[in-house]
């Protein structure tokens, strides 16, 4: 569950204001699309939701951990219970696809034992059996997207967030990558994806959050919002 | 593809092998050369209170006779002496016995033939408080016909300055080594976390704790410290036992008592484990911390 009440973020080094006043609840289980422009503030909002960075002002609350207050030395528990999904995935190059998501668990102090028995389970779920000596180089963009869900997905968190996942995608792949998080949402984990594809978030009747300036501009279930994509 | 990643990487291994296997000589060396300055110091400084505190110890003191006074006239100051405060006991000694004693300690036929009356009559006192040492060679100097009188506490007094020179000499080398000890070792483990900031990034994204992180540079970090410090005991043990043995063959050897190595072994062992484990934990914490502010 994450909550926003009244969140301003100003960035030190800039002073650009990139959220002003923020207000939502994510409730346990939901899939909940995040639109707007560019430097409207999403990334952003994530970045406050993982702990990267510390609001101006306001109150954020996560899984159960109040970021305001929150100590350094707890936020590796906190990250747990999240799964992200970076823009440009993240994934470290010199490890192979099996390896970038076992890595993940055995940072978290997984048993070689759990690991070699859910890493392929996760492969599976993803579509990436068969890949799994692989290097990042020598997979699609697609594919890579998928790495980088396999290993948000691992160490079955309680919220899975996607910056952005379908940007280098086709259509067809978008469709089966939002096919594959509501898989998994319908599996129990909330899901927030940020997106400019109108078609895309058209396509799942989902709550849109659609933000503009760092302002929400409206929150429901009709659909994309605002600002127009080609 | 495949075997041109696998050269690349190859290629690569071995360049870094080279440039950090330098550096991880040059930290290991640095340390070695910090501890091993430490040891001769302290080791220095150890044994010249031992010889210290031996010759505070010496409860005797000489009173040497002036030399217009004859053997008989000389004797007859042992009244008067043994009339001072604080005086247990007086052994006279001719002339000719302290130039005896002189030449066996020597064990050498340089001094033979010496003419007895470079050396003087002297009494060889006992005192019962060494703790009024000062009075009592004060008031011995005042008895008819004593020219001088020496204790083993004045020489002491000049080992004291020596000492106290070398203990400050010696904290300013080791806190200089030390802190160069540590930017080497900052360095060389750094080279270990360049290209892995995305990594690191990445780990501390999916929930990794610092302790996790750093575990490996600090690991690096212990590992080059204990393998100087051990080095470094090694050396210092060979050395220690090398000078022993030249002091041990030289003229000094009557003067001088060295402690034998065995005997501070184990706690020179210790800490230059400890200092070079220190630096190089340390070396490796500092290294990455700018990468786990993430
Ligand atoms: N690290 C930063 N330091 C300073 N200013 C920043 C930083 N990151 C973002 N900003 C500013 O904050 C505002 C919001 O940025 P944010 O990255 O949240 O936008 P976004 O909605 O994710 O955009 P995009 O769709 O292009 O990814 C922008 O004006 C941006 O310039
Ligand atoms: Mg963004």
């Amino acid at each position: 569950m994450v909550q926003m009440n009244d969140v301003r973020m100003v960035y030190d080094n800039t002073s650009a204001v990139a959220l002003d006043g923020v207000d939502f609840t994510i409730n346990e289980g939901e899939f909940v699309f995040l639109v707007g422009p560019s430097g409207s503030g999403k990334t952003t909002i994530i970045k406050l939701i993982n702990g990267e960075v510390a609001p101006t002002s306001g109150a954020i609350s996560v899984n159960g951990f109040d970021m305001t207050a929150i100590r350094r030395r707890r936020l590796p528990k906190l990250r747990r219970t999240l799964g992200v999904i970076f823009q440009d995935f993240r994934l470290i190059d010199k490890m192979t696809v099996y390896e970038n998501v076992a890595f993940a668990m055995r940072v978290v102090g997984a048993s070689g034992r759990d690991i070699r028995a859910r890493v392929p389970q996760v492969l599976e779920l993803v579509g990436l059996e068969g890949r799994e000596k692989r290097f990042p180089a020598e997979l699609s963009g697609g594919e890579q997207q998928r790495v980088a869900i396999a290993r948000a997905l691992v160490n079955n968190p309680r919220m899975i967030i996607a910056d952005e996942p379908t940007g280098n995608l086709d259509p067809v792949r978008s469709l089966d990558l939002m096919l594959l998080l509501e898989k998994i949402n319908e599996l129990g984990t909330t899901v927030l994806v940020v997106t400019h594809e109108k078609e895309l978030v058209n396509a799942f009747s989902k709550r849109v959050i659609a933000i503009d300036s760092g302002r929400i501009i409206n929150d429901g279930m009709d659909g994309y919002y605002g600002y127009e994509t080609e | 593809m495949r075997l041109n990643r696998f050269f690349y990487l190859l290629g690569q291994g071995v360049k870094n092998i080279f440039t950090h296997g330098f550096m991880s000589f040059a930290s290991v060396t640095i340390i070695i050369a910090c501890l091993l300055i430490m040891g001769c110091f302290s080791l220095l400084t150890m044994n010249i209170d031992t010889m210290i505190d031996e010759m505070q110890n010496q409860n005797k003191v000489i009173a040497y006779v002036d030399e217009t006074l004859s053997e008989d006239e000389a004797r007859a100051l042992e009244d008067k002496i043994l009339a001072v405060d604080n005086v247990e006991s007086a052994e006279f000694v001719t002339r000719e016995e302290a130039m005896d004693n002189f030449e066996s300690d020597y064990d050498d036929n340089v001094f033979e033939n010496i003419d007895p009356t470079v050396f003087r009559h002297r009494f060889v006192i006992t005192l019962s408080d060494i703790s009024l040492m000062k009075q009592t060679q004060a008031e011995l100097r005042k008895v008819d016909s004593i020219a001088s009188v020496t204790a083993h506490l004045d020489y002491a007094k000049k080992f004291v300055t020596f000492r106290n020179i070398v203990s400050v000499v010696s904290v300013v080398l080791v806190v200089i080594l030390i802190v160069v000890s540590l930017f080497i070792m900052t360095n060389t483990i750094k080279l270990a976390t360049f290209g892995r900031k995305e990594e690191i990034a990445i780990m501390k994204m999916v929930g990794a704790t610092n302790a996790f992180i750093r575990l490996p540079f600090v690991i690096e970090g212990l590992v080059l410290g204990a393998l100087g410090g051990g080095i470094a005991y090694l050396l210092m043990w060979g050395l220690y036992e090398l000078l022993t043995e030249r002091v041990m063959t030289t003229m000094a050897s009557g003067i001088i008592t060295i402690i034998p190595f065995y005997t501070v072994a184990l706690p020179v062992l210790c800490v230059f484990l400890g200092v070079g484990i220190l630096v190089g934990v340390i070396g490796g914490t500092t290294a990455i911390r700018n990468y786990l502010k993430v």
